[in-house]
């Protein structure tokens, strides 16, 4: 039937024909426009701002600034909407202006003068921890923040996330070998095609319209209610279709500015969208990492011990990074078996963008750290990296470093992984060859897992209403960010009900008044929690229909079936009512008439999670762990330290491919997204910490022609409570990429390559450092 | 201040005529987007870096970031909006070449225009034509098997215009 075809996605022919709407693209007359003024500096104190030359220029009609707005922030509320007193990361957003067109909004911006004075600027997570070094939030205790956040005053650190599990002493005296590694890559960005945009609009009944390209349109709601005490029921969100997010959509801030700078003009509509280079630094960036990672193991590679530290850069606020770094130490040791883990994960204030979900949330930087450490070990012993990693692979029976115990239900098939991935690659057959004085091509491979480290009610719903032609609508929060996920949901609501996927139509835009909550589409959790919505919600409308049948065809319920265009009786299905004659009710031949409209309601919300223990890490933070193998293959040319990548190979444990087209194509994307990242991608910063490179053309994610060969599998081990057995699959594809990348480059140049990004310089610095003795 | 600027501009768009008030200063995608309603060209950089804008001025196609308006007086503009149920459009339906679709249209005309001009594209050409654009989503590989299926079933049937 539905599931498992490669079902169109039901916004294809709006997307090819340019007729697809996203937030910017809807327009209205008289509209404002407001553009931001942001800061020069990355830390500075304000010591004046003057707005009076703006607010003459023609067509202004406000200058927001920061005085007086409550702090913000999901976890801990340490960010100010629009700096007041001091900025402290380049680009912070200073001033808002709001004019009548984009134009006139952004010549005034140009006349806001602000007077800074610099203060020293602290770059990266080692620096910010050192002795004496500056502290950007000096009142780090004040800050209003939830149960599970533990920021350490008088220091930069905004959290600290701490695993323990076994005894990590004894598992380090068991080792035959300890190896130790340490990798770092600085902050970078989503660079999703649509920049983020936002409109507001204040009624006079005191309804607030907001319009915004976000992943979270039920959690704006409940922040312009935290932070300005707007009523909840008030607050109408609207997200139309969005063009790309990848986790950077998911926080909340162009919204808080669209609402202010409406409430500035008496309510008017503004729209507030960001410039490509506002896009890439003054809204929250991909987390920077430091990390050192220990092993320990046997002689023959069993693992006996892992102590790791991630020193996540959350940049200049915390926003969603301190998330980000709990949910690394979550997952610290990778899909491997270790008795014995201790692991601290802080997420680091410094001068920097801040940093929000990024793709695989902050699993491949930990599987970066982990799989370069692993190769190391591997190298160390003089044993296959592919068999260190077989023999640790994760399984049902084995606890997880929050210590979870896996079932084969909640584990996805790690050995499966593998075994493919080898004969995939043709692994055994070599690693690296030269193929000529200067050629040469390697393989590196890395393992992958990840849960959703998501909070502990999440929720979703759907309701399914019925058409009188027996169609049905879908109607869910999930938001159309790319995945294709309403359209699969369309394939579950079809199989549950045994119709055709055709009848079965979605509503894909948002409005938080009529849709059901969808906590946020993150986390690669839209399939399980709306598709477990989906199929109570069909299964509500399945009553429905027997029961209006039941009278009519005078029979119980029990007897009847659903399925085909019909409700029927099951022993004798000649015996029979078309949907579409009871899907509004049913009128009997005399007029009288019984039911009314089938509609379907149907929720889910995650069970048996729990926070993590402060002292020990242990928790469940998610419902289930996908697994992944993944692999590259490049070309390095040793004369210029430039390479190809050839290709690059991806085996997932996807429980169940629902429309493996689709599949296929978040799989691929998820990877391209990691190789560009791991080759080519990252902020340069200069000594003050401002941006160097803050547009596409300087910025360079991977093109058209750059990319290789991508070849990818899925092994299907079904999540039992999952609908058909599917597991996320949106962000495995990245995991294991930029390790692989690093491992066969590594193994190439012969040097060990823990920074990112791989760029041919980094390659020609590390092997030039080593043979010289210093850099 | 701009309205000293603003002028009458008669553009050829999709086989129309129609006439807009801009601002001289205006871009192409400015004035298709606000002033014509045709929004599926895209804004991404407003600096020529991405291709979402691409639309085809007298058959080439051009980032209408960088290109002001008043400049294509007198050519033919033909934008997404424009293509009529042509080749590629299908071949990115059936490929899965697309999902956010941002950066879709954009694409779509860059691809269509390459076949138009150049049937017998070989992979070097494929390459310069279709580097000019982004895709974050996809792995472009899905946007490489749809343009190189119409490729060659254009060169399969070539009387088929
Ligand atoms: S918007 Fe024109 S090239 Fe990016
Ligand atoms: S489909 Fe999203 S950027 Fe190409």
């Amino acid at each position: 039937m539905a599931v498992g075809k490669s079902i169109i996605r039901k916004e294809a022919w709006d997307k090819v024909t340019g007729r697809a709407k996203y937030t910017n693209d809807f327009k209205e007359q008289g509209m404002l426009h407001a553009v931001l003024v942001t800061s020069p500096y990355a830390h500075a104190r304000i010591l004046s701002l003057d707005a009076r030359r703006a607010l003459a220029a023609p067509g202004v009609h406000a200058v927001v600034t920061g005085e007086g707005l409550p702090l913000t922030g999901e976890d801990m509320r340490d960010r100010p909407p629009i700096a007041v007193d001091k900025v402290r990361y380049y680009g912070e957003v200073v001033a808002v202006v709001v004019a009548d067109t984009l134009a006139q909004a952004e010549q005034a911006a140009r006349l806001v003068r602000v007077v800074y004075e610099p203060l020293p600027a602290v770059g990266s997570p080692s620096e910010a921890l050192k002795e004496g070094a500056p502290l950007l939030h000096e009142h780090l205790d004040r800050y209003e923040k939830n149960k599970t956040t533990h920021p350490e005053p008088g220091t930069n650190v905004a959290h600290r996330t701490k695993i323990r599990k076994g005894n990590i002493e004894q598992g380090f005296a068991e080792s035959d070998v300890i190896v130790e590694t340490s990798v770092s890559f600085a902050p970078s960005d989503h660079i999703a095609m649509e920049t983020r945009c936002a409109t507001a609009e204040i009624w006079p009944d005191g309804t607030i319209h907001i319009s915004a390209s976000s992943q979270s349109p039920f959690m704006i709601k409940k922040l312009l209610h935290t932070y300005f005490g707007e009523e909840t029921g008030k607050i109408i969100v609207h997200t139309p279709l969005v063009g790309g997010a990848y986790g950077g959509k998911a926080p909340v801030q162009l919204e808080l500015l669209a609402y202010l700078a409406s409430k500035a003009v008496g309510g008017r509509k503004v729209s507030v969208w960001n410039s490509r280079e506002h896009d890439m630094i003054t809204s929250p960036v991909h987390i920077g990492l430091e990390a050192t990672v220990k092993i320990g193991a046997t002689k023959e590679g069993l693992f006996k011990a892992m102590e790791i530290l991630f020193l996540f850069d959350g940049g200049a606020y915390s926003d969603k990074a301190i998330d980000v770094s709990r949910a690394a130490a979550v997952d610290c040791t990778g899909p491997y078996h270790v008795e014995n883990v201790f692991c601290d994960s802080l997420c680091v204030y410094t001068n920097r963008p801040y940093a929000t979900p990024f793709r695989s949330f902050g699993h491949c930087e930990q599987a970066f750290a982990v799989e370069r450490a692993i190769d190391e070990l591997a190298r160390t012993l003089q044993l296959d990296p592919w068999e260190v990693r077989r023999k640790n692979a994760i399984l049902p029976g084995h606890t997880t470093p929050t210590q979870v115990r896996l079932t084969k239900s909640n584990v996805g098939n790690m050995p499966a992984c593998l075994d493919r991935l080898r004969e995939l690659m043709r692994w055994d057959e070599w690693q690296r060859v030269e193929l000529d004085a200067y050629t040469v091509r390697a393989k590196g491979i890395s393992g992958g897992w990840k849960t959703s480290t998501i909070d502990t009610d999440a929720s979703s719903g759907v309701i399914l209403t019925f058409n009188s032609d027996g169609s049905v609508n879908v109607i869910s929060g999930v938001v159309e960010i790319g995945t294709g996920t309403k359209t699969v949901l369309a394939q579950i609501v079809a199989e549950r009900l045994k119709m055709d996927v055709d009848d079965v139509h979605v509503k894909m835009d948002i409005d938080t008044q009529t849709t059901p909550e969808h906590w946020k589409t993150v986390a690669s959790r839209g399939t399980f929690m709306a598709g477990r919505a989906a199929l109570a919600a069909a299964d509500d409308a399945i009553r429905q229909l027997k029961d209006i049948a039941a009278c009519v065809l005078r029979a119980s319920p029990d007897d009847l079936e659903v399925g085909f265009g019909r409700v029927f009786l099951r022993d004798d299905p000649a015996i029979f009512l078309p949907i579409k004659d009871i899907a509004y009710g049913y009128k009997f031949p005399n007029g009288n008439a019984i039911g009314g409209q089938v509609i379907g309601r149907g929720h889910y919300i995650l069970r048996h999670l729990t926070p993590l223990d402060p002292e020990t890490g242990a928790g469940k933070p998610g419902p289930e762990w996908g697994v992944c193998a993944e692999g590259v293959e490049i070309e390095f040319n040793r004369r210029d330290y430039t390479y190809r990548i050839v290709k690059a190979y991806a085996v997932i444990d996807a429980g169940k491919v629902l429309n493996p087209k689709a599949a296929l194509g978040q799989a691929m994307g998820a990877m391209s997204m990691g190789l560009s990242f791991a080759s080519r991608e990252g902020f340069l910063f200069d000594k003050e910490q401002r941006v160097l490179n803050p547009q596409l053309r300087t910025y360079r994610p991977i093109r058209f022609g750059e990319h290789p060969e991508y070849i990818v599998e899925f092994v299907e081990t079904p999540q039992i409570d999952a609908p058909y057995g599917a597991r996320g699959i949106g962000e495995h594809g990245l995991i294991g990429m930029p390790a692989a990348l690093a491992n066969a480059l590594s193994l190439a140049a012969g040097v060990p390559l823990n920074e990112l990004p791989l760029v041919p310089e980094l390659i020609w610095r590390k092997q030039k450092g080593d043979s010289y003795g210093s850099v | 201040m701009e309205e000293t600027t603003k002028r009458e501009l008669v553009l050829h768009v999709n086989g129309e005529r129609r006439s807009i008030v801009a601002r001289q200063a205006e871009t192409l995608l400015f004035v298709l987007r606000d002033g014509l309603g045709l929004t599926g060209a895209k804004p991404g950089c407003l600096n020529g870096d991405c291709g979402a804008c691409t639309v085809l001025v007298d058959g080439t196609p051009i980032k209408s970031c960088m290109m002001l308006a008043i400049e294509t007086v007198g050519k033919e503009i033909t934008t997404i909006e424009g293509l009529d149920d042509a080749p590629i459009q299908h071949a990115f339906v059936r490929h899965f070449s697309f999902q956010c679709g941002y950066c879709t249209p954009g694409f779509i005309m860059n691809a269509h225009a390459l076949i138009e001009r150049h049937p017998n594209a070989d992979e070097a050409a494929i390459q310069e034509w279709l580097e000019s654009n982004i895709c974050r989503c996809t792995s472009y590989q899905e946007i490489e098997a749809a343009v190189k299926e119409v490729l060659e079933a254009k060169k399969a049937a070539p009387t088929d215009p």
